[in-house]
């Protein structure tokens, strides 16, 4: 497997990416490329150039200020599980990049390559729209601030524009009584998510004031399960509840459902409420 | 020496060169003006090329040649069958190594680009432009049999390459009178043995001497050597191969490949040496695959559970051409098997082997036993079921009773030894199953499901003797040779025929050369994979090498300790009726403080100075070992799944295997083949196969969709043995290579199926993924209903 011809160019600053990406009309950000470099190798993608943005400083690392956890899009998934701060606050994005592929994996690709890849089958997409992330790009027009709901729009498509970097992702820290979790049902060869479930619960008095959760896996770009949401929301966090809740999921889930040969589109929309449980059962522990 | 090496688990000499990625595979070597080769493989399963243009190609930069079926023509011949099965009407159909007006699998040699780098090869398989006429295609073999079906090979008939029968007994009497018949039909899906290195050929050819150099990855480099000659026409004597570092087979590595021979003629058509290696890609689609048989299976038995007969009708898939080895496997190496460690009277299968427009199929790990194993412990779990007897009790009620010197079965082979209820009662006082059942009837009136399969084998293995090879139509012998050769300074090289390729006979045949003549084990290195330096031998597979090759060690080492009595004798001035031997020393009996050490001896035979008369310098001896029989290991493993009741999900959790493979070499490596081969076992029944569409399309073709078993997904093993000798081996010792792979697969399904059983699955199709667990939950209950 070997890739097409392509020129390489390493910037030293998002501005300097920027500049590359616009000169070099049909070239390709080049992250932690264990995306990228597996489609070139495949010859499923052609780019005139390879703009290496992994050295600048700017995109990477995880800090926290006044609630906010402000993640860099160069930031390893490895980075991610490992984070202290993550698995504190913001509990759902630690252990959903602890399950992506292998160590390789982990140690090379990016939360910035992964979102803005889009693949339908990630675990970062769903993870942050049930986070209610902010997603900070930048282009030839400045910065814009997308929220992760509206940045996902269909099987590999994002918001983002031609000439636009994904430069940082925002997310509210967890506040007192929140908690988050991510069930995944990994595919047995790629690990990729055949369904992921991100979800929040906030509770207060002991019953939960709200929850959010997001599918992805199974569709082709992570969905709020708005109907699961209502019907927990003021109620006791008991196991029949968010069972009760957690069945109805599949009037979230559209008429798009993605199938394989691994697991039917039928099959995921019967197991569905089952990792929806999960998720939600593991969040609500966390949010005591 | 105070402690034995032999039977000491010493570490792999293999592993830091392997485990630090300092190993020299056949990819890693690269020749002065080398070039490259790529290959355009069919994107059909089944059409006609009606043209091909090669023009642009041609042209592009960095290209040396680009060469399709009509220049290969005439230089290489059809690619050969080696096993070719009597009385059963085989029909070998063409096979060229460059399709010339058909391709007949996704994955079927087009054309061939040589070009200065492998990107710039590659850049140009994008411009040769192949006119295609798709044609009907068919994966399933037996749907590959019936009338109608679309035609593999224009010249056989339903597609069946051969028909073979095994009869012993009189089988149908024995189901007309049984008050019992099971009947099930068995999936063995057909498996990709991804092997970690893929396969690669570098061929250096010499104009002016007339000698061709190819490094090839091969579990068998004298056989590579051999078919390369009647393929290319290289005179043997002119032809090396090197194949020193091979990165894994299972199987795979047996056969010899178009793509080998192909980079043979572009190296003597250039004059430049030439590289190919394949892609993971193309190793998924092109290099063989395994099992692939559609198999309907009946049991007859006494109400009491007395087994009394086996039938069983096989439709086996071969793929589009046939493999080196391939119609060996699913005949003599299965059908033979249908005794297993029972005593059964009356057994028959009828075995078609069938042409489908699927990749052509070879022996991977276990080679038809683990599918021989697969139909006995199936039906008798039905069989206990059925009568509501537990599966130990009846299997102990059906086992040959030990024997420790020929046992003959109602297909006619002749076990060597066996002692099979005692590896049974090993498994059951270990894993304590009377508890084990309790706890999980416990557990499942909790809601956990767990699961307790059971699976005994006998598997044949050390092939063979060379005679039976000869009567079974195998195109080759099956004996082994070694060198033992003392240096000067009492250090040892051992050279073998046989190409070990990670099973850790470079470290075994050292301990081997130790027990027997009594040198530091470290002293002795063992070489193998290049036949310009080693002895002819028939390769590595079947789990031969140590029963075989080992034995024809022990047997030339031997030769060397006589001659070495002999010099022993004449130094101390003695009779050599009178010396006595201990420990690496000679000594006149009585006088043990008078030695000759092997190694003074080796100086002195190497020198040459003081030598007894008619005795010839050098210590040095070599064996030929054709093996009296074949040796027949066996054991018992368990496993206990856990089934997720409400998604289907099935994880292993708890493996134990008690394995007989007579005395062990080494228990650290004994250990290590049975994990590899439980491995590979459990992730046929709950991971691993291949799916191809109705155009025969390989939908499996990469990893991201292929299910390897992952160590995660794994549970520690609890590896036990017992120790019964083979009787007509040297040192006793049979094989374990494959006898992993052999037994897990029915454990684990057994296990499955008993922790789907109170739902009311009675069978399921393998892989076992949660959805096909899932749905025959549903299924169930909508029937019961
Ligand atoms: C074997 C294997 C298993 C995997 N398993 C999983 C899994 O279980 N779960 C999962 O979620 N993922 C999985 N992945 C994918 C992995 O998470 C990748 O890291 C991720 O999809 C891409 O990130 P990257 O940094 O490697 O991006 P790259 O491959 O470098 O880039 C991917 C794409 O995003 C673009 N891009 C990258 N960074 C930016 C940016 N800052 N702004 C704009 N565009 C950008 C690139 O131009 C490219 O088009 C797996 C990958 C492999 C190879």
């Amino acid at each position: 497997m070997y890739a097409p011809e392509f020129d390489y160019y390493r910037a030293g600053s998002v501005s300097e990416a920027a500049g590359l990406l616009r000169k070099y009309p049909g070239s390709k950000l080049l992250a932690g490329g264990q995306s990228l470099i597996p489609l070139l190798k495949l010859r499923l993608a052609a780019p005139v150039a390879v703009i290496d943005i992994g050295r600048i400083r700017d995109l990477k690392g995880i800090t926290v200020k006044g609630g906010t956890i402000r993640v860099g899009a160069m930031t390893t998934h490895a980075e991610l599980a490992a984070s202290s701060e993550l698995a504190e606050q913001c509990h759902a994005l630690a252990q959903a990049a602890a399950g992506i592929g292998d160590p390789a994996v982990r140690n090379r690709g990016t939360i910035g390559g992964n979102v803005a890849h889009a693949d339908p089958a990630s675990d970062l997409p769903a993870v942050l729209v049930a986070l209610e992330a902010k997603l900070t790009v930048e282009g030839p027009d400045g910065k814009r601030t997308l929220d992760a709901g509206g940045f996902f729009q269909g099987m590999m498509t994002t918001a983002l524009k031609e000439h636009e970097i994904l430069t940082a992702i925002e997310i509210p820290a967890h506040s007192k009584g929140q908690g988050s979790a991510y069930a995944k049902f990994a595919h047995p060869a790629s690990r990729y998510a055949v369904i992921g479930v991100a979800a929040v619960v906030t509770t207060s008095g002991g019953k939960c004031s709200a929850a959010r959760v997001a599918i992805g896996g199974m569709v082709p770009r992570p969905v709020r399960a708005a109907s699961v949401e209502r019907v927990l929301a003021g109620q006791e966090l008991s196991a029949e509840n968010i069972a009760k809740a957690a069945g109805q999921v599949t009037e979230s889930l559209g008429n798009e459902v993605l199938g394989d040969i691994f697991a039917s589109e039928q099959y995921r929309r019967s197991v569905a409420p089952v990792w929806v449980k999960r998720g939600l059962t593991q969040a609500a522990e966390r949010a005591r | 020496m105070s402690t034995r090496v032999f039977g000491s688990g010493i570490r792999r000499r293999e592993d830091p060169r392997l485990i630090t990625g300092a190993a020299t595979y056949t990819d890693d070597y690269t020749l002065p003006d080398m070039v490259h080769m790529v290959l355009l493989r069919s994107p059909h399963a089944h059409a006609r090329i009606k043209r091909i243009d090669t023009t642009r190609a041609k042209a592009a930069p960095g290209v040396v040649a680009v060469f399709i079926g009509t220049d290969v023509e005439g230089a290489l011949n059809p690619m050969p069958c080696a096993w070719l099965v009597p009385n059963s009407n085989l029909k070998v159909a063409g096979y060229p190594c460059i399709a010339k007006d058909m391709v007949r699998y996704v994955g079927d040699i087009v054309a061939a680009v040589v070009a200065e780098s492998p990107y710039q090869a590659t850049d140009a398989l994008d411009l040769i432009v192949v006119d295609y006429e798709p044609l009907p295609a068919v994966i399933d073999p037996e749907k590959a049999k019936q009338s109608g079906a679309p035609q593999v090979h224009s010249n056989v008939e339903n597609n069946v390459a051969f028909h073979w029968t095994v009869t012993g007994g009189d089988v149908d009497g024995t189901f007309q009178k049984a008050d019992v018949v099971i009947k099930e039909r068995i999936v063995q899906q057909r498996l990709i043995p991804n092997a970690m290195e893929p396969r690669s050929a570098l061929a250096h050819w010499s104009g002016a001497s007339g000698e061709l150099t190819l490094w090839n990855t091969t579990q068998n480099p004298h056989i590579a050597r051999f078919l390369c000659s009647v393929v290319t026409g290289v005179p043997e004597d002119k032809l090396r191969v090197i194949a020193t570092e091979v990165g894994g087979g299972f199987g795979s590595k047996i056969p010899a490949y178009p793509a080998d021979f192909i980079t043979v003629f572009c190296a003597k058509k250039l004059n430049r040496p030439v590289k190919w290696t394949e892609s993971r890609r193309e190793n998924f689609q092109g290099t063989t695959h395994g099992r692939d048989h559609i198999q309907d299976v009946e049991l007859a038995a006494t109400k009491d559970g007395k087994v009394l007969g086996i039938k069983a009708t096989s439709y086996s898939g071969m793929g589009a051409y046939l493999s080196t080895a391939a119609p060996g496997i699913p005949t003599i190496l299965h059908g033979l098997m249908l005794s297993g460690p029972y005593d059964i009277a009356a057994i028959r299968e009828d075995v078609y082997g069938i042409y489908t427009n699927g990749t052509p199929v070879e022996a991977y790990r276990g080679a038809g036993r683990p599918e021989a194993t697969f139909i006995l412990e199936r039906l008798m779990d039905m069989l206990a079921a059925k009568l509501g007897m537990d599966p130990i009790d009846l299997r102990k009620k059906n086992f040959i009773p030990k024997f420790e010197n020929g046992h003959t079965v109602a297909t006619g082979l002749s076990y060597d030894s066996g002692n099979y209820a005692g590896a049974l009662q090993k498994l059951v006082d270990h894993v304590a199953y009377k508890d084990l059942r309790r706890q999980q009837a416990e557990d499942r009136k909790k809601g956990r499901y767990l699961g307790i399969g059971i699976s005994t084998y006998v598997e044949i293995c050390g092939l063979g003797p060379s005679q039976v090879a000869g009567a079974v139509g195998f195109q080759g012998g099956l004996w082994e040779s070694a060198i033992v050769r003392f240096h000067p300074t009492g250090k040892v090289n051992v050279f073998i025929g046989a190409n070990p390729h990670g099973q850790g006979e470079e470290t075994t045949f050292a301990q081997i050369v130790a027990e027997e003549i009594g040198v530091d084990v470290n002293d002795v290195k063992v070489i193998h994979g290049d036949t310009q330096t080693t002895p002819m031998g028939w390769g590595t597979y079947g789990s031969r090498t140590t029963a075989v090759g080992g034995a024809a060690l022990v047997m030339a080492t031997r030769k060397v300790k006589e001659k070495a009595k002999v010099i022993a004798a004449h130094l101390l001035e003695a009779a050599v009726e009178d010396m006595d031997y201990k420990d690496g020393k000679f000594f006149v009996k009585g006088s043990p403080d008078k030695a000759k050490t092997i190694q003074d001896i080796a100086l002195m035979a190497n020198v040459a100075w003081n030598m007894p008369a008619g005795v010839e310098a050098g210590l040095e001896a070599s064996s030929f070992y054709d093996p009296p029989n074949f040796t027949y290991p066996f054991g018992a493993h368990l496993a206990v799944v856990e089934l997720d009741p409400e998604t289907g999900q099935i994880d292993v959790r708890r493996y134990v295997a008690v394995d007989d493979c007579g005395p062990q070499i080494n228990p650290v490596i004994v250990e290590g083949q049975v994990h590899g081969g439980v491995v590979q076992g459990i992730g046929q029944a709950l991971w691993e196969g291949a799916v191809y569409d109705e155009n025969g399309q390989l939908l499996t073709g990469s990893m991201l969709d292929y299910a390897l078993p992952r160590a995660d997904r794994l549970p520690d093993m609890e590896v036990l043995s017992t120790v019964t000798p083979s009787p007509h081996h040297p040192i006793g010792v049979k094989g374990i290579g494959e006898a992993g792979t052999i037994a897990s697969t029915a454990a684990v399904y057994n296990a499955v199926i008993d922790a789907l059983s109170p739902f009311g699955v009675q069978t399921i199709r393998m892989p076992v993924t949660p959805e096909r667990a899932f749905n025959a939950i549903q299924e169930a209950k909508a029937g019961r209903r």
